[in-house]
């Protein structure tokens, strides 16, 4: 039997007996920004591909809420920092090694977009919406002339924000739960599915909303299939990585994790999805909800059961 | 120039004489520490083994938190040695979720503190403040590309480990077994 004890010093409980070091704040902004991502992603494909007028309410409408989420993610960001007044350094360099560096420039770039692309939109909320400074409509003009690059801009940085949430944890080796590859994809997927419920839940359309329940479906599909592999991975590789998998399999975790992601987040939905599209009557909103649901839990789950796996030496 | 230090496990008796020096060369505000004393008991009675390790920043060739660093704030300084610069630091706290030996805490002034292996007193030849107390000498510090030095010395006798060289680190922290 082996047992480890700090004889002096180290009793800091922000890092013993486990780290302790983010809390809400984290996930908060990696569900925040997800789903933002995945909002902005899917308006600007479809924008892309001409579905202006099958697809309204997600290339039009839902993206009012991108800015809002993306504002309430910086605030949680900026909150979480202990150093707040030199945030500011985070723009004095690029680091392409530190995903934290890459993600804050996308941020950069991803939250004044998808403001311009509600202003573009502004009129479909208040139709008598008036920019009264002529810069301003001359502005309008500009991007409105430019609408494609600004999708194709919006597409790409908002798969880079998506996959960077996920990206940000795998870097960190030391917490070997957070360092598998597949965390990039399993964000980015998780906050998809978010931005198409999210269409869901806002259009009146039902030839659009039952596209949506169909990509979420599929979405949901990708979900679980990388959230097994994570698994097969963790299991097949080293020992602190079958121990951080073990906090899922029988451990700490395991009730919060399979209920509340995968049954209720992910399962559920995609039954409910699946009877709606074969005509049985369920209530609208119970599906995307959840979905949204699972998607904020993943988060906590992982960032929070990330602090707690560690290397034993 | 690469400095590294040396623990001698055999010696080490725990008394944590090098978490005070550091503590209070350092100014390290209370209840935090940038070295510390880690007691290993391996067996069952009577058949037991005890190590003592005094523990620090690694001051990793490949630091995890170097890597994750933001701003540059956290740097390689002459030597290997892994610095942060207060001014820089936005304490968002990547480097310390990075380091898989948890050497880093947020000062509670904001900014993210760590072992710096003395630099103030090593740039003037002097060894680290815990190297200095040691009552039983059991720490070693210098420069490894210098053959001479106490580090490289004790090195090529004896036999040594690092802790999880696996997580790819690279730590200059060398605990003789």
């Amino acid at each position: 039997m082996k047992e480890e004890l700090f004889v002096s010093g180290r009793m800091n409980d922000l890092i013993d007996p486990s780290l302790n070091i983010w809390h809400w704040q984290i996930p908060l902004y990696l569900f925040l920004g997800g789903m933002a991502a995945g909002i902005l992603c899917i308006a600007a494909l479809y924008y892309i591909r001409g579905k202006e007028k099958e697809y309204y309410t997600a290339i039009r409408i839902t993206p009012f809420l991108a800015p809002v989420l993306l504002v309430f993610g910086l605030l949680a960001l900026f909150i979480d920092l202990r150093h707040k007044l030199y945030f500011w350094q985070l723009y004095t360099n690029i680091k392409l090694q530190s995903p934290m560096s890459w993600g804050a420039w996308t941020l950069m770039v991803v939250t004044p977009v998808s403001f311009i692309w509600c202003a573009l939109h502004i009129k479909d909320i208040f139709p008598k919406w008036n920019w009264k400074y002529r810069w301003l409509l001359a502005l309008e003009t500009f991007f409105n002339k430019y609408k494609k690059v600004l999708a194709w801009v919006m597409l790409i940085y908002g798969l880079i924000l998506g996959i960077y949430t996920g990206i940000l944890l795998s870097a960190f080796n030391a917490r070997p739960l957070w360092n598998t590859s597949i965390m990039g994809p399993l964000f980015l997927a998780s906050g998809l599915s978010a931005g198409a419920a999210a269409t869901l839940i806002m259009s009146k359309d039902n030839i659009e909303r039952k596209q949506f329940a169909r990509i979420d479906l599929v979405i949901i599909g990708i979900e679980l299939f990388l959230i097994v592999h994570m698994f097969m991975g963790y299991l097949a590789s080293t020992q602190v990585q079958v121990e951080a998998a073990e906090m899922f399999l029988g451990g700490q975790y395991t009730m919060t994790f399979w209920i509340f992601v995968v049954i209720l987040g992910l399962l559920i939905p995609a039954l409910l999805e699946i009877l709606e599209l074969r005509k049985y009557h369920i209530p609208a909103l119970i599906s995307p909800l959840l979905v949204i649901f699972g998607s904020l839990m993943l988060r906590f789950i992982i960032v929070y059961a990330g602090q707690v796996s560690r290397w034993l030496y | 120039m690469r400095y590294a230090m040396a623990v001698d496990t055999r010696k080490c008796v725990g008394c944590s004489d090098c978490v005070v020096a550091c503590q209070t060369e350092n100014n390290v505000p209370h209840g935090f520490c940038r070295d510390w004393v880690v007691e290993v008991m391996d067996g069952t009675y009577p058949q037991l083994e005890i190590e003592i390790r005094s523990e620090r920043c690694n001051h990793c060739a490949n630091s995890p938190c170097v890597r994750c660093c933001p701003t540059g704030a956290s740097h390689f300084e002459e030597g290997g040695i892994v610095l942060v610069n207060k001014t820089e630091c936005i304490g968002c706290g990547a480097c310390i979720a990075s380091c898989p030996y948890d050497a880093r805490y947020p000062h509670p002034d904001g900014y993210v503190d760590k072992c710096t292996f003395c630099y103030h007193r090593i740039k003037n030849g002097m060894k680290p403040a815990c190297v200095e107390v040691c009552p039983t000498k059991c720490m070693y510090f210098g420069d490894l590309d210098d053959a001479n030095s106490d580090v490289s010395v004790v090195l090529k006798k004896r036999k040594y480990k690092t802790l999880i060289p696996e997580a790819g680190t690279g730590p200059q922290l060398y605990f003789l077994i």
